[in-house]
């Protein structure tokens, strides 16, 4: 009976845990300012939209991962896939749960563009610095 | 002896734990996170400690049983001073360091005398159940323990960077082990211990290493986007 509520709190504390730790991934790139190649490359141009996300996900693949950004961007995917379900699953009833997972998979959408600038600013001062040699 | 994919998760988790050791080193935050670095560093010589007893009793021996649950109820106990260690960081500027050291050594009893209790009840009273109470018992406390930390990181609009990432891996990794220890109670399935434990062992110095390698001590984030739903 013990383990059984033990195990019960302890898997809604780790829901609670994993959606704050990846509010926090995201608060922690919130300040950074998009450049213009990486608005040309995603053809964002104000605020990227939840709808962005795949695209520059797909974007990310095809440039090299910066190894400090992957676990980041797992641990985002992750909670992007349950924000995902949880909209076409119970937010189909609840309109104020929709606009909410809406708004926090923009949120993953902003950090994943964030990580995608990072990666393209990354390899090219590599490109430079090989150029040096 | 443990089988090839057991291994390499044990040593994945010893390597993490000494990259966080090292990165703590080379990011000059040692001192900063004393217990931090104490606990990983006690950790990587109860898994030597660990190795040797099993090398020389197997794995279903009484003493590797013994080496193992008492050698975790040691290093929980080491975790639980990590956490008060984070507590009295966030309620530093408070000047209430002493009570909050007063409260965890009273719950900490608590816990203990909980946990006699428990096993005193038992028909068997093996030693080994007294620390395996006293660890899953421990890290419900710690769970409960990082729960209120987070709520007071929201109350009193925390901005540290590091320290807030820092408590919320503390609160998934309580959550996934008190969670794991609860599941082998009730199943007793040892896959659970062999597998499943030593995987969320392995993400608390992945994370923390992360944490400490990303932002440096004076990164701020805005404690409005930490909370859920906007108030």
């Amino acid at each position: 009976m013990m383990a059984a509520l033990i195990f019960a709190v302890s898997l809604v504390t780790l829901l609670m845990f994993f959606v704050s730790y990846c509010r926090s991934l995201m608060a922690a790139y919130s300040h950074h300012m998009l450049s213009t190649e990486v608005r040309d490359v995603t053809g964002i141009k104000e605020l990227p939209t939840a709808r962005d996300y795949a695209k520059v996900m797909q974007l990310l693949q095809l440039c090299p991962e910066r190894p400090e950004d992957r676990t980041g961007l797992r641990a985002v995917g992750i909670y992007y896939d349950i924000l995902d379900v949880t909209q076409k699953s119970i937010a189909r009833l609840m309109p104020q749960l929709r606009s909410w997972t809406e708004h926090e998979r923009a949120g993953c959408a902003t950090f994943a563009v964030v990580a995608l600038d990072r990666c393209i600013a990354f390899n090219r001062e590599t490109l430079a610095r090989e150029g040096e040699f | 002896m443990p089988g090839p994919l057991a291994a390499t998760i044990w040593y994945l988790g010893a390597a993490f734990e000494l990259g966080f050791v090292v990165c703590s080193v080379y990011r000059k935050s040692f001192l900063r996170y004393l217990f931090l670095n104490l606990y990983f560093l006690l950790t990587l010589a109860s898994s030597v400690f660990r190795h040797f007893v099993l090398q020389h009793s197997g794995v279903g021996s009484a003493e590797y049983r013994y080496a193992y649950f008492y050698s975790d109820a040691l290093l929980t106990l080491v975790l639980y001073g990590a956490l008060i260690g984070l507590y009295s960081r966030v309620f530093e500027e408070l000047r209430v360091s002493k009570y909050v050291r007063i409260c965890a050594v009273l719950l900490l009893l608590g816990t203990a005398g909980f946990s006699y209790a428990v096993v005193a009840q038992s028909q068997s009273r093996l030693s080994t159940d007294f620390a395996y109470e006293l660890s899953q018992n421990l890290y419900f406390v710690g769970l409960v323990l990082t729960y209120v930390l987070w709520g007071a990181i929201l109350k009193l609009g925390e901005t540290r960077t590091r320290l807030v990432q820092i408590v919320l891996s503390l609160g998934l990794y309580f959550s996934a082990y008190a969670a794991s220890y609860a599941l082998f109670n009730f199943t007793e399935n040892n896959s659970v211990m062999v597998y499943l434990v030593p995987i969320v062992g392995c993400l608390l110095p992945l994370a923390w290493t992360i944490t400490l390698w990303r932002h440096s001590e004076e990164a701020r984030l805005v404690p409005a986007r930490l909370v859920a739903v906007p108030r």
